[in-house]
């Protein structure tokens, strides 16, 4: 259908800016990796340190990247399923609001005051610039969504006897979702830490922040998933020329992860205190829930694959993986959906080890975690999205795609080099190699007492398919930059391909009515996070200071300044990006430095003697016993 | 939906039964569990290894930045230890190397699970939370003789 020029701009903006700064962070994931390895022995490179890296990586890759893609593939999704633009007005707004939130977002990273990467863990402090920009961003993405329904409202009103498309509701649960799991972080984000982070409330309750965070960080994953998910299911089958072989089973798919992907966040934090057993075990189970859709989409779109091969006449049981549109150049985007389908298989089943209770304790926050994550994140989701960006940006602007067989072959090479990043990871972290850590200065560098030699294989296999990785986003940005830059060569359609289904089904009405879906949705939250909640009050106490990542001296909150600047604080933190980090800097290794700042907090007058270390076996001397604890 | 749908929902839905019962066999049969909970108190951030008898520890471990508070610990091989894990300054990770024991050190709350030392050996503790510049020099020892 053709577009009016001001949403085809808007969308192109969507899709234009979040790959320009992928590059940023694409770039800082190459160096994590030759950080990790122990290629260099390093605090910093090129003026960023690696936390701050990690950050950016985080951040750019996983929220605004993602965010910005599926609200501009919602809107082509909308306008192509229900042949009407969205509203001016909100898709305007929503733009700006997510431009705006993406600008301060990047100043406070780039200078350096969001450096919590991007969980953003109190009472590690990021400035509230940060906390705001974030929030910014997700609102933005609200606001997209209220357009869409206006729209669907219309539509309904016009076409009372079709049923909802797959691709709507798939966008609609997607963006539900969304909506009821930032709440949470919003109001962590904007009523907990910003007053906290400004000066204006001393005390934070860092287990409630934590849990308010994992209630949006597990529905996030579906959020980038979910975009994903619904090309495989109304534009994978017909890309390999074959139909889909049912569309109620995606209807059942999408609408399960409706009630199933918020009431499950505590499953990032099965080795916290606080939470019950109880509470554990009960999102351990609803996670269990959430895998089931994701088995039947895999045997859903296998069989769609299937007899896709099997009308090009392939033969056997397996004949038909065979005949599929593999390196296809006028098909690229195929390779891309399937090489994502791929790695999620093994994505998928890693993700069903950290949520089973007790055995996330042999891989929780090591290296196994960011192995199982990039094979979705980095495999369906990111590919996926980068794919569709090329098709969708060549057809909107009327360009002919540049170095268009580069672009076929990049889903085949990340693929090929995330086989080697994850092993390494996972093998890795199977053997206790912790995640988001500089290893390079200490674990792996041959000088530091830390050594360990058993992470030094793990890590190279890590390199290598780091390498291989960037080099296949290397080749991607060509093509993409390249047809962005060219000349406009035919008229600007917005248009998608679309499988039809293989069978006429019987309506299912219960699959076509969202209210009972969102009222289970409604209860199960509840059911899994009153306790929680309950939790963190009775296990837990709000706690006082704020930390800067360069210093075990918390500073002192902006009305006190003046009494406290001539404590150890002044000449530590002051600046202390500077000293501290220097100190770093210059010696690559030097534990000593960092043991002396660590003496110099316990010896600091706000603390008790009691906190240095005791000699083992020493008794409680003067102390007072301590009271034998209750167990809960 | 055919048969084959309904077939593989039901494959599915078995599939993560097993594990489902594994677990649960796991946590109440064998007594393997998720760390459990204490209610918050100040003195949980003084450390401290008391025993307790011939082969029982209290071992009350305080994660800060960027050491572990007792830097190093000495008990003799075959101990019971009884591990309360607290923070003093930001969110810390706990993981012992080659041994299944992975907690977060939380400031404001109290981490509790209980370790069996049998063999004798150093063990090293890993911080596996982002604490900071000095995170990857985190490293705490128990030494089992």
């Amino acid at each position: 259908m053709n577009i009016s020029s001001s949403f085809k701009r808007i969308i192109l903006t969507e899709l234009f800016l979040p790959l320009t700064l992928l590059t940023i962070g694409i770039y800082h994931g190459l160096m994590q990796v030759i950080y990790r390895a122990g290629i260099i022995h390093q605090n910093s490179f090129a003026g960023l340190n690696y936390y701050q890296g990690l950050t950016l990586h985080g951040v750019i890759n996983a929220l605004v990247l993602t965010t910005f893609f599926a609200v501009a593939f919602g809107h082509v999704t909308v306008a192509h399923y229900l042949k009407k633009e969205p509203p001016r007005l909100s898709y305007r707004v929503s733009l700006w609001l997510m431009l705006i939130g993406t600008v301060m977002d990047a100043y406070a990273m780039l200078t350096g005051k969001a450096q919590a990467l991007y969980t953003f863990y109190a009472p590690l402090k990021d400035s509230p610039v940060f906390y705001i920009g974030t929030a910014l961003l997700i609102v933005g993405s609200w606001v997209a969504f209220g357009g869409w329904i206006k729209t669907y409202l219309q539509w309904e009103k016009a076409n009372p006897a079709t049923r909802m498309p797959l691709a709507i509701l798939g966008t609609f649960v997607n963006f539900t979702i969304w909506v009821v799991c930032t709440l949470p972080a919003a109001y962590s984000t904007l009523v907990l830490l910003t007053p906290w982070a400004a000066g204006w409330v001393e005390k934070v309750n860092v287990p409630l922040t934590r849990m308010l965070f994992w209630m949006f960080g597990h529905a996030l994953v579906y959020f980038w998933l979910l975009p994903a998910y619904i090309m495989y299911y109304t534009i994978l089958p017909k890309l390999a020329g074959g139909k889909l072989y049912s569309e109620n089973a995606g209807r059942l798919a999408f609408l399960l992860f409706l009630i199933l992907s918020v009431p499950v966040g505590v499953h990032h934090q099965f080795s916290e205190p606080v939470f019950t057993p109880g509470t554990k075990l009960f999102m351990a189970i609803l996670t269990f829930g959430v895998a089931l859709p994701s088995f039947m989409t895999a045997f859903t779109i296998a069989a769609s694959l299937e007899h896709a091969g099997r009308k090009k006449g392939a033969k056997g049981y397996l004949g038909w993986m065979l005949h599929l549109p593999y390196f296809r150049s006028d098909n690229f985007l195929f390779g891309y959906l399937i090489c994502g389908m791929i790695l999620f298989i093994f994505g998928g089943l890693s993700g069903i080890v950290n949520a089973s209770y007790s055995l996330n304790a042999m891989v929780h926050n090591t290296a196994w975690i960011p192995g199982h994550f990039h094979m979705t994140v980095a495999g369906p989701v990111f590919l996926s999205i980068i794919g569709m960006s090329l098709l969708l940006y060549g057809k909107l602007s009327g360009k002919t795609i540049r170095f268009k067989a580069l672009a076929t072959v990049v889903p085949y090479m990340w693929m090929l080099g995330m086989v080697f990043f994850s092993h390494g990871l996972m093998a890795g972290g199977l053997m206790g190699e912790p995640r988001r850590t500089n290893l390079g200065m200490t674990y792996t560098n041959p000088d530091s007492p830390l050594y360990n030699q058993h992470w030094v294989p793990t890590t190279t296999s890590t390199l290598i398919g780091g390498i291989i990785m960037s080099t296949a986003a290397l080749l991607y940005f060509i093509s993409f930059f390249a047809t962005a830059f060219s000349k406009k060569t035919e008229p600007a359609v917005l248009a998608l391909p679309e499988s039809e289904p293989l069978h006429m089904e019987k309506p299912v009405a219960i699959l076509n009515n969202l209210k009972p879906w969102l009222a289970v949705m409604g209860v199960l939250i509840l059911f899994a996070y009153i306790p929680a909640l309950n939790s963190v009050f009775k296990y837990s106490v709000p706690v006082k200071g704020q930390y800067q990542i360069d210093s075990p001296v918390p500073e002192a909150p902006p009305k006190k300044k003046d009494q406290t600047s001539a404590g150890p604080k002044a000449s530590m933190t002051a600046p202390a990006r500077s000293p501290a980090t220097a100190k770093i800097d210059t010696t690559p290794f030097d534990s000593q430095a960092i043991r002396q700042t660590a003496m110099l907090t316990a010896s600091s007058p706000a603390e008790k003697s009691g906190a240095r270390p005791r000699p083992p076996h020493q008794k409680g001397g003067s102390d007072t016993p301590l009271r034998h604890p209750l167990s809960c | 939906m055919n048969k084959y749908e309904t077939r593989i929902i039901l494959l599915a839905g078995s599939t993560l039964s097993i594990f489902l019962f594994a677990l649960l066999f796991n946590a109440f049969s064998r007594k393997i569990d998720v760390p459990s909970c204490v209610p918050y108190n100040r003195r949980f951030e003084q450390p401290t290894l008391k025993q307790v008898d011939d082969k029982t520890y209290e071992l009350y471990m305080v994660a800060q930045m960027w050491s572990f508070a007792p830097e190093e610990i000495q008990i003799p091989a075959g101990s019971t230890v009884d591990l309360y894990l607290s923070s003093k300054d930001v969110v810390h990770g706990f993981n012992i190397v080659d041994k299944v024991v992975n907690l977060m050190a939380i400031p404001g709350a109290v981490n509790k699970t209980t370790l069996h030392f049998d063999k004798a050996g150093v063990y090293r503790i890993v911080c596996h939370e982002y604490c900071g510049v000095g995170h990857q020099n985190m490293l705490g020892k128990i030494r089992v003789q």
